[in-house]
Formats: structure tokens, sequence, C-alpha cells
């Protein structure tokens, strides 16, 4: 499914659109260049999910943010700062994944190895000043 | 031998990538500083890395804390009270600094104390100096992982008042660091190049978030700094056609439209509030245009020594002489937590 969007709004409510399909153990994969709306389409899943999207920030420096909305927690990791899966696995992601809650990972690439074999993928694509491309691809 | 009628505190700080140790007297006087910087490792991965700092942590925490003791000329014995930052910072980083104060203090048999790592950072401008700004005062702490206001109304009663809704600006920092092919860590390097740039080269956004809001956005002008650099099209164009004069305009710009927004909501602050001063603490304290946007200030600006503005353990043992003071002792079964204990209410 391509979307196309032109603000941080509208990016917040296609992903607040996935939120709600979101049923708990899904890992969702945000794949896209710095500043492509990575967190912010987080904020978006969040808000959908029932959460406050104020709690929403990068978790580059932290590695893991957790938000607790009114449906399912959400997992909110970075692999921007990890060189490898077996750094990644030290924060616990193979316990995030069966938790129950919703894991959203941005940097996937670098951990690439490590990802279970159902995710959601959602792609960005910087189109222009004001136009992104999001894919969101299911398994 | 140190002659201490006053309190002596050793402070252990593990918090992210720094593993320190610091002995204080009197909640001022650093008679011991020791950082083990990991920043060498780092800079090969861009960046904090949690297994390698833990493992890191393991390896200096001993050494660090003999270091600290033996710089002070003391000994373990002679010390009133172990000081641990046990909160915010990376779970696997934190517990070893908090388990290593734990047993400390379980088998010294001396008193544990727990200090939030953010209000250290506000402490930090007492050290050495025992200079207390004018209360209530407006503190803001800047790093690569917070950027935040504060209100105190005493070095103790600290309230949260504004925080950034994205990235923190020493992430900022190090991201358009990245971008303009500068390596790790990115704060020192860009504040260095500003200084031969033009700062009014490239319009950067300012994001203020309405009239009266105290937070942060970072993320909108770290995307600015990758189109400028890039172009509109993301990867389209490499950073290397840049010339070395065009880097340096784009890192005065950039730091130009950072600054501007934390002097910006300090004044804003500022006018919200009765502070009679601004504490300003955290590793991009130490940038060099921030000190010069501050100068001008309607009340007077107070930063740590440049030593204390990075992550250091002697802000910890610093602060924790006010909870000695006040008998406010942890337990042994204290936890780490990721989380600051000053939250929006």
């Amino acid at each position: 499914m391509f979307h196309h969007s032109h603000s941080v709004s509208e990016t917040e409510a296609i992903a607040a659109e996935l939120a709600r399909t979101l049923v708990g153990g899904e890992c969702i994969a945000l794949d896209g260049d710095l500043g492509a709306g990575k967190t912010q389409f987080v904020r978006g899943l969040v808000r959908g999910l029932g959460g406050q999207p104020r709690t929403v920030s990068s978790p580059t420096f932290v590695l893991l943010n957790i938000y607790d909305t009114g449906r399912l927690p959400v997992y909110h990791l970075d692999a921007y700062r990890t060189h490898g899966p077996d750094d990644f696995e030290a924060i616990g992601f193979a316990e995030l994944l069966e938790q129950g809650g919703v894991v959203a990972l941005e940097w996937p690439r670098r951990v690439a190895e490590v990802l279970p074999d159902k995710v959601i993928h959602v792609r960005f694509e910087i189109l222009s000043r004001q136009c992104r491309e999001i894919q969101i691809a299911r398994p | 031998m140190v002659n201490h009628a006053m309190p002596l505190i050793l402070g252990i700080e593990s918090t992210c990538d720094e593993t320190a140790a610091a002995v204080v007297v009197d909640g001022y006087r650093v008679l011991s500083n020791v950082i083990a910087s990991q920043i060498d490792l780092h800079a090969k991965y861009q960046g904090v890395v949690p297994e390698i700092a833990s493992r890191a942590h393991i390896e200096n925490i001993l050494p660090v804390i003999r270091e600290a003791i033996h710089n002070a000329n003391t000994s373990l014995d002679q010390l009133d009270a172990i000081a641990v930052a046990h909160r915010p910072g990376l779970i696997g980083s934190l517990l070893i600094g908090v388990t290593a104060a734990k047993t400390l203090a379980f088998a010294l048999n001396k008193p544990l104390i727990a200090v939030d790592h953010v209000h250290a950072h506000l402490y930090s401008v007492v050290l050495e100096t025992n200079i207390v700004p004018p209360m209530p005062a407006v503190g803001l702490v800047v790093s690569g992982g917070h950027t935040a206001l504060y209100h105190l109304q005493d070095l103790t009663t600290v309230r949260l008042v504004g925080s950034t809704l994205d990235d923190a600006v020493g992430e900022a920092y190090d991201k358009v660091a990245s971008i303009l092919g500068l390596g790790y860590p990115g704060g020192p390097v860009i504040d260095r190049l500003a200084a031969t740039g033009d700062p009014k080269a490239v319009p950067f956004p300012r994001s203020m978030l309405g009239r009266q809001s105290l937070d942060f956005s970072f993320s909108g002008l770290k995307t600015a700094v990758l189109y400028h650099v890039r172009g509109y099209q993301g990867r389209q164009r490499p950073v290397t056609s840049l010339s070395p004069q065009k880097i340096a305009d784009v890192a005065a710009s950039f730091q130009a439209a950072s600054i501007d927004v934390l002097s910006r909501k300090l004044h804003r602050a500022l006018s919200q509030t009765n502070a009679k001063s601004v504490i300003i603490g955290g590793g991009v304290s130490a940038n060099r245009g921030l000190r010069l946007a501050t100068a001008q200030f309607p009340v007077p600006v107070f930063f740590p020594l440049p030593a204390y503005c990075t992550d250091n353990a002697a802000m910890s043992a610093g602060l924790a002489h006010l909870a000695f003071l006040r008998r406010d002792f942890a337990s042994l079964d204290l936890d780490a937590i990721t989380y600051s204990r000053f939250r929006l209410t």
C-alpha cells in the first residue's frame, strides 16, 4: 500500500490508520533516511492506539522508549548507533518481541539478521521537500 | 590524609558512555574527578553502542573508583557516603554503577545516596566555585540525550517545565556532523567550524512551537540541513561536492539556529517566571556559541567549569551532599531507572 504525505500531520494520520489494525505482537520496521519521518510515524501509532503523542521522542540516544497507550504498549527502538545484531540483542530485542505489544524499529537495515519473519515494513522515500512516499507492506 | 570534618562523598557515574568516579568534600571541593573516556571506542561506531558501553563500564568501574580514592589522597573507610547516578540512562550501563555503589555501601556499612543524573548536571555549576545561583532559577540541561528546561525553587526543589519533542540538541549536532562528514562527536567540531563560517549563509528554520511553549523540536532543523547539503531528493548530492568554506557556513548557520532557539526559549522561560538567574549544564553547555549568546541576558547565567560540562561523577557526589545533610539515604535494593524523576505533569 502506497501513501503520500505532505506534512507531519499527514504522516501521523497514516500511522494512526495502521495502528487501528494492530492486535499486539507486531514488529514494524521503519526504513528511511534521516528526516524522513520515522519518529513522526511512531507518534501517529501512539496516537492511533489511544496514547499520549507528547511522550514520543527520538530513541537514538537512549535506544529504547516505551509508551503506554490505551490499547497496546509500544516499544520504540533505534538501531542507528548499534553496529550489529549482537549489540542490538543486548538491549533485549528478542524479549520485547514476545511482550504482546507493538515493536517499532528505526534503522532496521543495520540489524536485518535479527528481524523476525513477520515484519510490517514501512519504507519512507523523500520525493521532495514537501512530499514523502510511505509504503506499508504487511507480511 | 584529608582532614574532613565536612562530609566526604564518593560519586559514581555510568548512566551512558562514561565510567566515572569522584570524591567531593562539603558539596563543592572536588578532591578527585576520574573519567574513563570511551570516546575512541565509540568514534568507530558513530555513537553509543550499548553492548560495548556495558562491557567497558565493567572493565573500567573498579580501576576508576580506585583511582578516584587514590587521587583524593583518602581511603574507602574515610568516606561518609557513596553516591550513584541511578537514573536516567541506558539500563545495562546504569546497572554497573548502581551495583558497584550498593556493594561498596554494604561492604563498608556507609549510607547510599541515589542521584538523578540531570539534576546533577544542574548542580554542576556549584562545583569548585561554591557559588549557589540566586533562586528561583531557570535551568537548562543540554546534551546528546537531554534537552530540557527546569524551574528551580532551590537546588533540591526542581520542576520540569519543557523538553524536546523529538531530538535532543546534542543528537542534532551529532547527526548534522554525520551529514557533513565530520565524524563523532559532533558538538566540538561544529562549534569550532562555526567560528570560521558565516552564520547567516543559510536561513535554517527556528522551531518555536507556538507562543508560550517551553518545549523544543530539533528534528526539522536536522532535516533542513540534510536538504541543504544533499538536495531535496534525499541522497542525490554527496557532501564531497561542498567546499570546506561551504561546510563551515552550513555548520555556522546550523549552530546559529540551534543556539537561537535555546536562548529564545530561555528568555521565554525567564519572562514566564520570576527567576533571578539561569543555570546551564550538560555537554552542550561547553559550546562557545551558547556561552556568547547568553552573555547579554538580563539575569546572571551560570555555567559549570569546563571539566564538569560533560558526564562526570563529581556533580553526583556534590548533589549528594544536599541529600546527606537531610539524611535522605537510599536502601540497598535501589533500582536503576531509565527515565528521569522529573516528568511533565
